[in-house]
């Protein structure tokens, strides 16, 4: 209890914690000598206490002045989740600039517009490969005052006229600390609550990327609260894997680890993050619905590989955990039979299975972004894995609603969090009022303006409702999303693709129907489970295009396809959205060719541009279709690639009202 | 003769030193076969250098002789202004020479680390007694060793499968490991034959940049086999051209680009 009073925030003054330096003074002063970031590197995790890591954030701070970096300034950071990256953005708040985290994966073509648009003066990349797209920029963009890089392979040969490694520059920055202490302690103790924490890039399924600027407040605040709902204290362990330029990575890993001063583990490089997710065994996780489903194929696949005593252990107390653990998690009545019987299931499946995906120490964490499967749900916390949803957003400094423990559902995102309120508007979209609404988007007063009212009041361009009773939100779909079918009933496409997905099978689903009188999907094979699926039928193949267009997994397909038929006929609302066609596309949804976000959100209007001709053909009853795709390599070049893909009918549940509308 | 004073700025500013290896008038048969015929050329020291040619042109026992595996019954290897003798694989080890082959070589059963650790023999001295109860000298050394290994396994950008059996890694992988234990032996000299057979587009882009950083970070000197023209062509200073045994072009890659006689090779012109 002594420790979590320690950090109650005083709300004035200058000795208020209103800032990250503020933050990191206190973490560094006050448990010094604990954990607060490890990388692994080399193979073996190497540790930066709080003290240590004040220290190295401080030189890179002083670095930063000794290069010239001015007050308001933006610095741009493009690299993997690694300490000196997260330091960067720190050290920057520190001289009074503004941190700007970008997508690393993005291309080149990509990055030019936000990099333009924020007008950084100085940019820190992770390695070679982002110098050279931002030189590769710079002839378009000519605003780059300095470069600085982390990783030092291959960059010997570079004009270093106006380019540095971080690390020589913050030797450079410690050996001129007598000269520049004064002027950085003078820039630290300018900050005020309201000034930008760090300005982020919405992904954006429509449009140009906005720069959502963030305040101290919004993030410290929204940070604390957070906190405080799912009582995190400085002995928490994350991992940090998730793109630094994501609002949810920068509150974990930056917002959070400062207010409650827990430590950040960097994994060794983005292939090898479920190794280091079990050797750090992190007790709060985050992960967007797609690794928990990941993690779940490859669980049942290794059983499949298993031996029988085992396949029938594992099953047998599976069974057991879906049919009381999610039941022990919450709290509720459970008879000491099967209490005695989940603990000999611990002991044997749960323990050792949770060991094994990295989540013995499991405490806490969420999921979201997309909707998660409720098998895949249950099945984590069947195992005593208290693996929430939350529903958030960059203009909210992530919280919107989170689920609260002992509350948890698939099919809800939650109550709203601390000091936050909403409301739904009459035509159905979800609005929201808190600490953590963002200042303005940046150079945008328009789009400002749209989308915060006076009042401060954010409309989330979702639609949902709140459940009665309960006082859950539960979200349809995207707002603008929802549609209507030529008979006027509703189209929702998300409620259908939602129910695709969580086929392991399917990665990746779009429907199409607005305005139309039936409905048609593409679906996108997961290549893990299907492939999986095809060593063990003996089905030969030689590619992803193959493989998406075997007779036998479009069969597979079908099936799960009419399933979901029955089950949207079900619902009386959205009967009409069951798909009457639907087509295994020939090439994986990739954000490379702008068809999902960075984030994975399917970019639903570019998709159908581009796949015109294939959804003609799902509409005119041809049951082939030959098409060219244009594919972008990672390096930004361009190919094609061509396939003739078969068109699969599906079986509809007739359903009275929409009976004309089926046939 | 040998003249390691001399050297050259590349278009890129790399400096290449002096002559570190010249084959001198190389001649190899294998019974009434003559494989190399008469062929002299020299590697600088920090040069990748290409050698090149049609299928059957002698290029892998061109290597072998440079790699000292082959002993030519004609003509002399000078290795640092000395004239070389035939010898064992170990000394060429020792010599500071490591390779690796056009059918990957690896040790199957064993894990990736362990692999690219056998390619640190010659910094082990350890006897057997202090192997088995790993302690004292053994214990230090696997430590330091495997300090360097993890660097080169970083380098290479294999830490995910640091702990896998190389049997269960595809191909282009088992070609960047083979590398991998080639780097661990600290090579002066890295022979690498055909190191891009096989691979697609992106896994051939990567490997490029895996022999440039190579070249470019520790300064080794390479000598490499290579079938894909373009790759060649990007990636080498020099190159030496061969057909039938006979070297018919040497020079930087335009040079050697716009040379009658390679062209006629490259596009089948009938031989007498």
């Amino acid at each position: 209890m002594g420790r979590r009073k320690t950090l109650v925030q005083s709300q004035s003054g200058a000795g208020g914690l209103q800032s990250l330096p503020a933050l990191l003074h206190r973490n560094a002063t006050q448990f010094g000598n604990a954990p607060a970031y490890r990388e692994k590197e080399f193979g073996i995790w190497q540790c930066w206490t709080w003290a240590e890591a004040a220290a190295e954030i401080r030189a890179m701070a002083l670095g930063f002045l000794e290069i010239g970096v001015e007050k308001g300034d933006h610095i741009a950071v493009i690299g993997r989740n690694r300490p000196a990256h997260y330091w960067s953005m720190v050290a920057a708040q520190m001289v009074g600039a503004v941190p700007v985290p970008f997508y690393q994966d993005a291309v080149a073509e990509e990055m030019t517009y936000v990099m333009e648009h924020c007008g950084a003066k100085y940019i820190v990349c992770g390695d070679q490969e982002q110098v050279d797209k931002v030189i590769e920029i710079q002839e378009k963009v000519h605003q780059v005052k300095h470069i600085l890089y982390t990783d030092k392979r291959g960059m010997r040969k570079y004009d270093h006229s106006q380019m540095n490694a971080l690390h020589d520059i913050m030797a450079e920055g410690r050996a001129g600390h007598h000269r520049l202490d004064a002027e950085l302690d003078r820039r630290i103790a300018e900050i005020t609550y309201d000034d930008t924490c760090v300005m982020l890039y919405t992904s954006g399924t429509t449009g140009k990327p906005k720069g959502v600027v963030l305040s101290n407040r919004n993030v410290i605040e929204s940070a604390k609260n957070s906190a405080d709902f799912d009582h995190l204290t400085r002995g928490e362990d994350i991992l940090s894997y998730l793109p630094m330029a994501w609002v949810g990575d920068f509150i974990f890993s930056i917002g959070q680890a400062y207010w409650c001063g827990f430590c950040v583990n960097c994994p060794e490089s983005p292939d090898t993050m479920m190794t280091d997710l079990r050797e750090i065994g992190p007790t709060y996780f985050f992960a967007p619905p797609r690794v928990f489903e990941m993690q779940l194929t490859n669980v049942m696949i290794r059983m499949e590989d298993a031996s029988p005593l085992k396949r029938r252990m594992f099953h047998h107390f599976m069974a057991h955990a879906k049919k009381v653990g999610g039941r022990i998690l919450d709290g509720k009545p459970v008879s000491f039979g099967d209490r005695l019987k989940y603990a000999l299931g611990n002991i044997l499946v749960y323990g050792p299975l949770k060991d094994t995906l990295g989540y013995g120490r499991f405490r806490v964490g969420y999921t979201a972004g997309e909707a998660i499967g409720p098998e895949i749900f249950d099945f984590y916390r069947s195992l005593g894995i208290n693996l929430k949803q939350l529903y958030g957003q960059t203009e909210a400094t992530v919280f919107i609603t989170v689920q609260p423990d002992g509350e948890v559902r698939a099919d809800t995102v939650g109550v709203p969090a601390p000091d936050v309120e909403i409301r739904i508007d009459e035509k159905g979209e979800i609005h929201y009022r808190s600490p953590g609404v963002f200042v303005e988007y940046y150079k945008n007063p328009e789009s400002t303006a749209s989308t915060k009212d006076p009042e401060g009041w954010v409309a989330t361009g979702d639609a949902g409702f709140i459940e009665e009773g309960t006082g859950h939100l539960r979200i349809i779909d995207r707002a603008k999303d929802v549609g209507k079918m030529a008979d006027g009933s509703m189209f929702a496409p998300k409620y259908v693709e939602n129910k695709l997905k969580f086929y392991p099978d399917i990665l990746e689903a779009v429907l199409f129907g607005n305005g139309r009188d039936r409905c048609v999907a593409f679906i996108n094979i997961d290549l893990t489970a299907i492939g999986n699926w095809a060593e063990r039928n003996n089905i030969a193949y030689a590619s992803y295009q193959e493989l998406a267009g075997h007779p036998r997994v479009l069969e597979t397909i079908s099936k799960h396809v009419e399933e979901v038929n029955r089950s949207v006929a079900a619902d009386t609302m959205l009967s009409g959205c069951q798909v009457h066609r639907f087509v295994v596309l020939h090439k994986e949804l990739d954000a490379d060719d702008g068809e999902i976000t960075r984030t994975r959100k399917v970019r639903r209007g570019f998709v159908e541009d581009k796949y015109a001709d294939i959804i003609a053909a799902l509409y005119d009853g041809s049951d082939k279709v030959s098409t060219v795709t244009e594919v972008t390599y990672e390096d930004g070049r361009k190919g094609a690639i061509k396939a003739t893909l078969t068109i699969c009918d599906a079986k509809i549940q007739t359903v009275a009202p929409h009976k004309v509308a089926a046939e | 003769m040998l003249d390691a004073s001399e050297g050259y700025i590349t278009e890129d500013g790399r400096k290449i030193g002096g002559v570190v290896m010249e084959m001198k008038n190389i001649t190899l048969r294998f019974g009434g076969v003559v494989a190399i015929k008469d062929i002299s050329f020299d590697i600088r020291e920090g040069e990748i250098r290409a050698i090149i040619g049609p299928n059957g042109a002698g290029k892998s026992s061109m290597l072998n002789v440079i790699s000292g595996f082959y002993v030519p019954q004609e003509g002399e290897v000078w290795f640092h202004g000395k004239k070389r003798p035939a010898m064992r694989p170990y000394e060429v080890a020792r010599q500071g020479i490591a390779r690796t082959f056009q059918n990957i070589a690896l040790f199957e059963g064993m894990s990736v680390l362990d692999n690219v650790m056998t390619g640190r023999l010659n910094f082990m001295s350890a006897g057997l007694l202090s192997q088995s109860i790993w302690r004292g000298k053994a214990e230090r050394e696997e430590v330091e060793n495997r300090e360097a290994v993890e660097k080169i396994i970083d380098f290479l950008e294999i830490q995910h499968i640091r702990k896998t059996p190389v049997s269960r890694l595809p191909y282009g992988l088992k070609k960047r490991v083979e590398l991998a234990r080639a780097l661990a032996a600290e090579p002066k000299l890295l022979l690498l034959d055909e190191p891009m057979a096989g691979m697609n587009v992106e896994e051939k882009e990567d490997m490029s940049r895996f022999i440039l950083d190579v070249n470019d970070e520790f300064g080794t000197t390479i000598a490499l086999i290579e079938h894909d023209m373009g790759v060649v062509m990007d990636l080498s200073d020099r190159v030496v051209v061969m057909d039938y045994g006979k070297k018919i072009g040497d020079g930087t890659p335009d040079e050697v680009r716009n040379n009658q006689e390679v062209i006629d090779a490259y596009l089948g012109v009938a031989h007498d």
